[in-house]
């Protein structure tokens, strides 16, 4: 079942066409991977589905509601986390968490806190101001805050690109295990080429706003006579013409 | 509209407020200064001056309901400055939140912090400079619903104008009571503006209040029509600046402001 359908989006900004006509799914207990170089519309195809900002056309339902006609009812079903939109600063771990618990009608509020503490590792940060965590304690301050309510769909813009090498291994297996046990998927993007292998079922090359290429990961690289992701990304990058005539429907 | 997440708005104020000395001395501090201020200014001229004329109503009486205005006003925009400090549009509207949610709890949040600095006037005129609201009677509760009911759509209508315009923008918002007050009648009657002046106070629901705090100073009472007008207008505010605050949100939704909200952008 689909818990996101993204159908012919689009945005513009006057003359240029930041999104053109992308569709997708995201399947209940699928990581989709959304990868593409800079400026390739990634964080504006997320924007777009958490409803901050407007498709200039195309639909996006999360569980089949329309984030336009009814924000509300679908953004209760998400969450996200990103490293452009840390926590606020002038409050502590326990205080956002219990915030944003309150805005996403969470049952049993506190002892999911303390369940979400526990699991990012973050109950000596509890009484912590956020803006004086580290890059990495803000991280999984912001995921505990993404799991919040069991989203249905997360969504994950560069969710471990702050962390240390293991932390963000840990991090991995957590939401693997998020998309594996709960009814939710996962849309993520990263730069990471290592870790999209490891953690994505599918992947989504864009690539000035369409998207290019979309498969197994592990299969991918080698469909496009490529040795691995990372090579196959550069090339998406550097000649994304190359691949035009390989698009996969 | 769902209570938690109003609440959600309060609590977050509430949190920012306990925690922080420079957020909780200015709920008080500066409406105390005025008071003490005034109250002794409004002692000398009951001195000098051989009118007869009770200065302490008058003067404290119109400072302390301007003060009310001012600090319901400044509730609003405080409360929606803490998001723009911290750059919480993001979080806040990815989430189910709605706008009269986050509205409402900008209201929530002023009503709670312009009462502790209406309880500290109230005591400070009444026990140190002999202000006795006994005076102004039941009419002192339509005063203080007309000044409140002004203050959160001037206060909406200002975040609305910070929205648009980028965070640089609240440099516009400090000086708005100060341009009102002059159109206001806050100490003197409308008669002593000229006439331009005095059609720009008929649209001003506080002008409505002050006069009438004046007629029952001199004896008289004050006039119901004018203060259901005054209320009439404060609300059709309220609801103007609803509107325009829900418009200026749709803009930034559209133009991706919103999302990008960090920048000056007044694209």
């Amino acid at each position: 079942m689909n818990v996101l359908s993204v159908n012919g989006l689009c945005k513009r900004y006057g003359d240029t066409l930041a999104v053109d006509d992308v569709s997708f799914e995201v399947n209940t207990n699928e990581i989709v991977g959304l990868l593409g170089p800079n400026g390739a519309g990634k964080t504006t195809i997320i924007n777009m589905i958490l409803g901050v900002l407007e498709p200039s056309c195309g639909t996006i339902r999360i569980e089949g509601v329309d984030v336009r006609t009814s924000r509300s009812q679908a953004l209760a079903r998400t969450n996200f986390a990103a490293v452009y939109a840390p926590l606020p600063g002038n409050l502590t771990v326990y205080q956002n968490l219990r915030v944003f618990g309150l805005i996403y009608a969470v049952k049993n509020l506190s002892s999911r806190i303390e369940e979400l503490l526990a699991q990012f590792d973050l109950t000596s940060f509890r009484n912590v101001r956020c803006g004086v965590l580290s890059s990495g304690e803000q991280t999984r301050a912001s995921l505990a805050k993404a799991m919040l309510n069991r989203p249905h769909l997360l969504l994950l813009d560069e969710p471990t690109a702050s962390l240390d090498p293991a932390t963000a291994r840990e991090i991995r297996s957590k939401i693997r295990s998020f998309a594996s046990q709960s009814t939710g998927g996962v849309l993520w993007t990263s730069h990471n080429m290592y870790e999209v292998e490891e953690v994505c079922d599918r992947v989504l090359f864009l690539s000035r706003g369409k998207i290019l290429l979309q498969g197994d990961p592990k299969s991918l690289p080698a469909e496009h006579g490529k040795e691995n992701l990372e090579e196959l990304f550069i090339t998406v990058a550097r000649e994304p013409l190359t691949l035009g005539d390989r698009r996969m429907p | 509209m769902n209570l938690n997440r109003v609440s959600a708005i309060v609590l977050r104020q509430f949190y920012l407020i306990r925690g922080s000395f420079s957020r909780v001395v200015p709920l008080f501090a500066w409406v105390a200064i005025d008071i003490v201020l005034w109250g002794f200014i409004t002692k000398y001229l009951n001195i000098v001056t051989a009118s007869g004329l009770n200065f302490v109503p008058i003067l404290l009486g119109a400072v302390l309901f301007w003060d009310f205005f001012i600090r319901v006003m400044q509730g609003v925009t405080m409360a929606f400055f803490e998001d723009v400090w911290s750059r919480n549009f993001l979080n806040f509207f990815a989430t189910p939140l709605s706008i009269a949610e986050y509205l409402g709890g900008l209201v929530l949040s002023s009503i709670i912090t312009s009462s502790i600095g209406l309880v500290v006037m109230l005591v400070l005129a009444t026990l140190v400079f002999g202000l006795s609201f006994f005076i102004f009677g039941l009419a002192i509760f339509p005063f203080l619903l007309v000044l409140f009911l002004f203050g959160i759509a001037l206060g909406i209508f200002a975040s609305a104008m910070v929205l648009r315009l980028g965070p640089s923008a609240e440099w516009f918002v400090w000086p708005v009571p100060a341009l009102l007050s002059p159109f206001a009648g806050v100490f003197y009657p409308l008669s002593t503006l000229p006439g331009w002046m005095q059609y720009v106070s008929y649209l001003l629901p506080p002008s409505y209040v002050f006069e009438s705090m004046r007629s029952i100073i001199s004896g008289g009472s004050a006039s119901d029509e004018a203060l259901l007008l005054s209320g009439g207008l404060a609300v059709l505010y309220i609801l103007l600046a609803g509107l325009f605050f829900t418009r200026t949100f749709r803009h930034a939704v559209r133009t991706g402001l919103l999302a990008r909200y960090s920048a000056e952008n007044v694209a």
